[in-house]
């Protein structure tokens, strides 16, 4: 693989996402510096990084979560199944569609359990009727391991749940409209072990069902639920590769360096 | 030496104690300087605020309580005298004679017209003055012990600063205090004032009567033209209903364009501007839709083909208070929108919901108790505002739906009722405080939910 700066994470073969030498600008200020990466189905990717590194804005830019920031602008190409999403025919509802997002603090809507994971399908008019989307509901919250203990109480609020169960039901209110990918920002930092523990087996779960990213700050984390990891640092893309390499044979000092603790 | 003379003179005096106090706690600050810490408490002007406050203070007060008994003793003190024994016995000729030598005493009259109060002007002139130079006497022997008192307690060790500051705490609980204080005076005047109608009216025919023809000699027992029910109607029919149609959908779509569509820039000029409308005078929205909207009103109702619009219709009125309402929804609705976290708008959009779904479906919900809040508060904002219903809503009681016919309101009504030719304790003045009891109560308890709705919604995000 090629070392040169910008070429660090492109991967010979089909890729569900691949970027090619994006920068992100935030007014003057670069945040993402040429990272040309390939995310692909199969498995779960991690990026990690020291705070501020980058891996948060890179991940929104993924389905252009940053259009809503003002003054941020993207360039270079990110392409989801060979289509760049920044072109001007790609319909943003649509790639919203299909790369859902899982976000840092839970933020299920102030509605009941069942409209919070019905929002999307009713958006995107995927059910046909009354019964459809009940069936949606209940498979969608089956996946988030969330239905047996919701299934009696699906008319009270979403917020009324504790935040593991509010996390659970974010992710099954993102799979409810059937995404390719999953973005995950840092979904279990306001989660105790326990509930965070029950999210990374749900990872486990959907994992080869969906391309699945997740952005964390916890290497543990990133060692135990991706099978690839991205390093970033101070907006670069500094390494890419199997997660068990990254983690006991990164070939870059400073991917060694954070992860052993040195600095981040 | 009159009062403003005093008053100077005390004030004077207290800068003098507050020089005084601050070069003596400075002298020992002096002194102690290089010495151990801790050793001088406070500020040299903290121990001259605490010398010019005991000074001041006292004084002050006794002038405030002095000004209120000093005429009843003067009174006294003249009633008391041989010369006033063969006064008239009966209050009102009495209170005549006893104010015309008194005004004559003062100077603000110069010659008597009762007879008998020419003899009572030396009387007068000599309680005024003596009771006047024993209030200055007790001021400034207030004023010098107090700062005396202060003064010998200027110590390095002592504690001026905090002793200051709990006065400073005390100002600001009495000005906060006389707020309250206002409203409770006002509410009791209500009362009491409405208490004297109703032993005239029966309440009954006051709040469930539906006829507004105030006769100005009431008949117990009989039917006094005292139904306030058109009134309360078209209170509510302007400011409740036509109104809001007005000022809900405006003021919450103005409020959804700033925060959600509008740049920075241009939300930069416009929310100012809509702010401005806030502050435009009331009669000036009076004019405009007494002169400009009304007939346009009238106009629009004939060519419809309804062939009794009045020019002093409710439909004007309350167009033009649903937009001097507006920036009031606005506001409160802009608040509650910008109050729901960024994360719930994230969420949806993540969903692929466009701008107007996650609007209609996520945040308006979310804000909903605030921007109700809102509205509560403009309702009572409304149905309290007089100008614009003085300058264009009539004077005829109307038991209507007809917007396009003459309603009047509990405002305008109080405005004709206290206007008249009227003595304080006839039933027409009266009437005018029961009217306002119920405003008051009404617009209290709105905006009591008002509150109530709001701090209930912030609770559940914060």
């Amino acid at each position: 693989m090629n070392k040169k700066d910008g070429n660090v994470g492109v991967t010979p073969g089909i890729a569900k996402i691949s970027t090619r030498n994006v920068n992100v600008y935030y007014g003057d200020k670069q945040a993402i510096n040429d990272v040309s990466i390939d995310v692909d189905r199969e498995n779960v990717t991690a990026f990690i990084g020291p705070s501020g590194c980058g891996k948060s804005t890179f991940l929104r830019s993924l389905n252009r979560m940053n259009d809503t920031v003002a003054g941020a602008r993207v360039e270079g190409q990110i392409l989801l199944d060979g289509e760049d999403i920044y072109a001007s025919g790609m319909d943003v509802v649509q790639l919203r569609a299909r790369v859902g997002m899982v976000f840092q603090k839970p933020n299920p809507f102030p509605k009941s359990i069942y409209d919070n994971v019905a929002y999307g399908p009713r958006i995107h008019g995927l059910a046909s009727g009354k019964a459809e989307l009940d069936q949606i509901v209940e498979s969608s919250l089956t996946r988030a391991g969330l239905w047996t203990e919701v299934k009696d109480r699906l008319s009270e609020s979403g917020t009324a749940l504790s935040g593991g169960q509010q996390q659970r039901l974010c992710i099954a209110r993102a799979i409810a409209v059937d995404p390719e990918v999953i973005l995950m920002d840092e979904p279990c930092s306001a989660l105790d072990p326990i509930a965070t523990a029950r999210i990374e087996e749900l990872i486990h779960d959907l994992r080869g069902k969906y391309a699945i990213i997740i952005v964390t700050h916890n290497m543990q984390q990133a060692a135990r639920v991706s099978q690839r990891t991205a390093f970033f640092h101070l907006g670069h893309l500094i390494e890419f590769g199997e997660t068990s390499d990254i983690f006991t044979n990164p070939r870059e000092d400073r991917t060694k360096d954070y992860i052993t603790g040195r600095y981040g | 030496m009159t009062g403003t003379a005093l008053l100077f003179l005390v004030l004077g005096l207290g800068l003098i104690g507050w020089i005084a106090g601050r070069a003596r706690a400075a002298a020992f600050v002096r002194s102690a300087k290089g010495g151990p810490r801790g050793t001088v408490n406070s500020l040299p002007y903290y121990h001259g605020w605490f010398v010019a406050i005991c000074a001041i203070a006292p004084a002050l007060i006794f002038m405030f309580i002095w000004q209120s008994i000093s005429p009843s003793l003067v009174t006294n003190m003249v009633l008391s005298a041989p010369a006033a024994a063969d006064l008239p016995q009966e209050g009102f000729a009495r209170a005549a004679i006893l104010s015309e030598a008194r005004a004559i005493a003062q100077g603000f009259q110069a010659t008597a017209f009762q007879d008998g109060s020419e003899k009572l002007v030396p009387l007068y002139e000599g309680a005024l003055s003596y009771y006047k130079w024993i209030g200055v006497a007790a001021t400034v022997l207030l004023l010098f012990a107090g700062g005396a008192f202060a003064f010998t307690r200027i110590k390095p060790d002592f504690r001026a600063r905090s002793k200051v500051e709990r006065v400073v705490m005390f100002g600001l609980l009495v000005a906060s205090l006389i707020a309250i204080l206002t409203t409770l005076g006002i509410f009791a005047s209500l009362i009491f004032e409405s208490w004297r109608f109703f032993s005239m009216v029966s309440p009954f025919e006051f709040l469930f009567g539906t006829e507004w023809n105030p006769k100005s000699v009431v008949t117990p027992g009989a039917d006094n033209g005292y139904g306030a029910i058109p009134l309360f109607w078209g209170t509510i029919f302007i400011g409740a209903i036509i109104a809001m149609i007005v000022a809900i959908p405006l003021g919450l779509m103005s409020a959804i364009f700033l925060t959600q569509y509008a740049s920075a820039s241009v939300r930069k000029w416009m929310k100012p501007i809509l702010e401005i409308l806030a502050g435009v005078p009331t009669v000036v929205y009076g004019y405009f839709a007494a002169l400009t909207v009304a007939p346009a009103v009238r106009d629009f109702a004939v060519m419809l083909g309804v062939s009794n619009a009045a020019s002093d219709n409710a439909l004007a009125a309350g167009i033009v208070m649903g937009v001097m309402i507006i920036p009031l929804v606005s506001s409160m609705s802009d608040d509650s929108i910008a109050a729901v976290p960024s994360a719930m708008r994230d969420g949806s959009l993540a969903m692929g919901a466009t701008k107007s779904e996650t609007i209609k479906q996520v945040l308006l919900p979310a804000a909903l108790p605030g921007v109700v809040g809102g509205i509560l508060l403009a309702v009572s904002r409304a149905i309290g505002e007089t100008m614009i219903v003085v300058m264009a809503a009539g004077y005829t009681a109307n038991l209507t739906a007809n917007p396009f016919a003459t309603i009047t309101t509990i405002t305008v009504q109080i405005v004709a009722l206290l206007t008249g030719d009227q003595d304080f304790g006839s039933p027409h003045t009266l009437a005018a405080f029961a009217l306002g009891l119920a405003l008051f109560v009404t617009t209290f308890f709105l905006n009591y939910v008002a509150l109530r709705v709001v701090k209930k919604y912030r609770e559940a995000y914060e």
